[in-house]
């Protein structure tokens, strides 16, 4: 198989009753990584949210289909296992349960009964990844997220990441709150699952990790739009001349959700 | 339906059952005194639980098990909970006589007592005289500690002297298998200067329709400088009315952590005391349960800091289901000298069904200045932030569930030092819960 496709067509998507997404389209296919800017408050966490089926978030019109299937009929552990994944820009703590027991049940998830991974096989992909991503062996027995750093939580989502292999990964700020070294780190472990059948959406408002992975595509949100999309040469007039010229080319006084009235 | 609470035995019948367990003069008159109480004194009256309607006095007091000659012959469902690699150090009581006993020799000649409560007052009448109902609990606080001092009927006796460090752990099943026997058990644990033990209990019953009792006391005292750490797993069945009083005496620089599985399915009151007496003594107190068909259970954990910069911690986590209804009181005190001490308590509540009750009472008291102290208590369902985490890697949401629940409880299971019986704590939690 050469890769998923995702489509997002005019997604409209309200929170507490207050309209967030006014129509966002937006095609992701294998291979293919696509970056998602914006200044803070323009709906970027509300499109991972919504594509994952975060309870909070109201689809109230557009669809989101993965291959053609209808996402938003699937339930959020479906919708896993249908090939989607997100790293989340505030992860759950979970207390009493290891990252460990965690990650197998995950894994578990997508095989059959009768069919678990063999805990040796386990223990020897979790360590291999854990190595790669410059993790500390002992949070594998620490509970889920609890008392982790900011860059703990991170590194763990894309150790998730790299262990469970999704058709298409959605990053939402993986890159806040981590120094230079470890932006390193996590870019390389996202670099290696760069390939024909991994298409990837990275959600960010600074540029700065766009110099450890190139996008293909750069698509920037304002107002729960995307309101302008180019190749990675876009990324870099933002990062050189900030987001005003774009407002002044479109005519945006304020950029965030909501107050655009 | 008028509910008898006048027992129902009768002076003649305790200096009976004294004598015939070959009893010390003392205690067979300390029975006596108590059985007098037991008609005037009042029932304890837990906070927020009434119990007046609740069977105290429908039982049977006497039973008979036998002795087995290996541990092979327990049934599947008591043998579970014994270690199957190493020899265990455990007392086995079925139906209140004991049915095995073991302790390694090493043990022995350190002068280690593990052993059943009536072997204990034939052998060593003194010493457990000195630590009878006299430190911790007194037979005289309410109706059911009376009862308790006059109708005792086993129990075990633990004592680990002075300087004597045992790593494994002590191990003591009470097993309740005639339906309607009335589990009158008393536990003393006393760990003398600089010692350190591990004691585990567990209480099996399988009585459904069957009425009975448990009214158990345990008393531990850890004197200067010990530690004793005390995991128990409370599985009586729906039949059994339960009363259970756990209180632990700590002397200078000792510690005593509780570790409870309250699992039981009938209606149960649960108090845990501890009472930080020596300067910088601590204990900490963890206790899960999970409440389910129509029981009502009342808990208590309470520490009391007299020394100065005691620690006193409690955390109690509750898993509520069908129209099951508990209360969850924390309480902190610090009474007056008790200079830089510290009380913390955490009491959460999870609530997996609309009919479930489950309220979490926290209660701090302090009569010092300088102290510290704090508590935290909530009381809601599964998070749904949670749930949507664990199943956007794929879990389902009975499994999500699942994780989480026992994850809440696993401060206690964690805890259990031994494996078959932290595993058959696990097994119940998943019989329970689902
Ligand atoms: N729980 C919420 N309740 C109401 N409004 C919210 C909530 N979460 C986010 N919003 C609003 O939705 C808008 C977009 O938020 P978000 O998608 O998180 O933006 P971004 O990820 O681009 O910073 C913001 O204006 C924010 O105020
Ligand atoms: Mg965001």
């Amino acid at each position: 198989m050469a890769g998923s496709t995702l489509e997002i067509k005019d997604l409209h998507v309200e929170i507490e009753g207050q309209e967030i997404l006014k129509g966002v389209n937006l095609t992701i296919k294998g291979g293919e990584f696509h970056a998602v800017m914006g200044p803070n408050g323009t709906g970027k966490s509300t499109l991972a949210s919504a594509i994952m089926g975060h309870p909070k978030y109201e689809v109230t019109s557009g669809s989101i289909l993965l291959d053609g299937e209808d996402v938003l009929e699937m339930e959020v552990d479906e919708r896993a296992k249908a090939g989607l994944f997100l790293a989340m820009q505030y992860p759950s703590e979970i207390s009493g349960v290891t990252t460990s027991d965690f990650l197998r049940s995950s894994i578990n998830s997508r095989r059959e009964e009768g069919d678990e991974i063999p805990l040796m096989k386990f223990i020897k992909e979790m360590d291999q990844a854990m190595d790669y991503l410059e993790m500390d062996k002992n949070m594998a027995q620490r509970y889920l997220n609890e008392g982790f750093s900011g860059g703990e939580k991170k590194r763990n989502e894309i150790l998730q990441l790299m262990l469970l292999k999704p058709a298409i990964g959605i990053l939402d700020e993986i890159d806040s709150g981590l120094d230079i070294d470890a932006l390193k780190v996590v870019s390389k472990g996202i670099n290696k699952l760069r390939n024909e059948s991994f298409g990837c959406l990275i959600i960010t408002h600074y540029q700065r990790l766009l110099d450890y992975i190139t996008p293909d595509y750069v698509h920037v949100m304002m107002q729960g739009r995307v309101v302008k999309s180019g190749g990675p040469e876009l990324a870099q007039r933002l990062e050189a001349e900030g987001y005003d010229w774009i407002k002044k080319e479109l005519g945006i006084e304020e950029e965030t959700v909501g107050n655009n009235a | 339906m008028a509910v008898q609470t006048k027992i129902p035995y009768e002076k003649e019948y305790v200096e009976a059952f004294s004598t015939k367990k070959n009893e010390p003069e003392w205690m067979k008159q300390f029975r006596l005194q108590a059985l007098e109480l037991t008609e005037t004194l009042e029932m304890p009256k837990p906070d927020k639980t009434n119990i007046t309607k609740w069977n105290f006095s429908t039982f049977n007091h006497e039973a008979n098990g036998e002795f087995i000659d290996s541990l092979e012959d327990l049934p599947e469902d008591i043998k579970v909970f014994v270690e199957k690699e190493k020899e265990s150090n455990i007392v086995i009581l079925k139906n209140q006589s004991t049915a095995y006993q073991r302790l390694s020799q090493d043990l022995i000649d350190k002068g280690v007592i593990l052993t059943d409560m009536f072997s204990a007052l034939e052998k060593y009448p003194d010493l457990v005289q000195r630590y009878y109902m006299k430190d911790a609990v007194s037979f005289d606080e309410h109706r059911l500690t009376a009862l308790h001092a006059a109708l005792m009927n086993g129990g075990v006796f633990v004592y680990v002297p002075k300087n004597v460090v045992i790593e494994e752990p002590l191990q003591a099943i009470f097993w309740q298998e005639d339906p309607s026997l009335g589990l009158f058990n008393h536990v003393i644990v006393v760990a003398e200067e600089n010692s350190s033990l591990t004691y585990v209990e567990n209480y099996i019953s399988h009585n459904k329709d069957d009425q009975t009792v448990a009214n158990v006391v345990a008393e531990v005292i850890a004197y200067n400088n010990a530690s004793i750490s005390y995991g128990s797993v409370d599985n009586f069945s729906q039949g059994t009315t339960v009363y259970m009083n756990r209180r632990g005496v700590a002397y200078r620089d000792a510690k005593i952590d509780w570790a409870l599985g309250q699992m039981n399915d009938g209606n149960t009151v649960s108090e845990n005391i501890t009472h930080l007496v020596g300067d910088h003594s601590s204990s900490y107190a963890k206790a899960v349960s999970v409440g389910r068909g129509d029981q009502t259970q009342n808990f208590t954990a309470k520490i009391v800091n007299y020394g100065k910069q005691s620690n006193g911690l409690i955390l109690q986590h509750g898993v509520m289901k069908d129209s099951a209804s508990a209360i969850f009181n924390g309480i902190g005190k610090i009474e007056h000298g008790g200079t830089k001490a510290n009380a913390e308590q955490e009491s959460r509540v999870l609530m997996l069904s609309k009919h479930a009750r489950g309220d979490a009472n926290p209660i701090l008291l302090i009569d010092e200045d300088d102290v510290t102290a704090g508590h935290a208590a909530s009381v809601g369902r599964v998070d749904p932030i949670q749930l949507y985490y664990l199943m956007s890697r794929g879990i389902s949401k009975q499994e999500a569930e699942r994780l989480i629940i026992h994850g809440f409880l696993a401060p206690v299971v964690n805890e259990i030092p031994i494996k078959a019986v932290r595993e058959q704590l696990t097994d119940v939690i998943e019989r329970k819960v689902y």
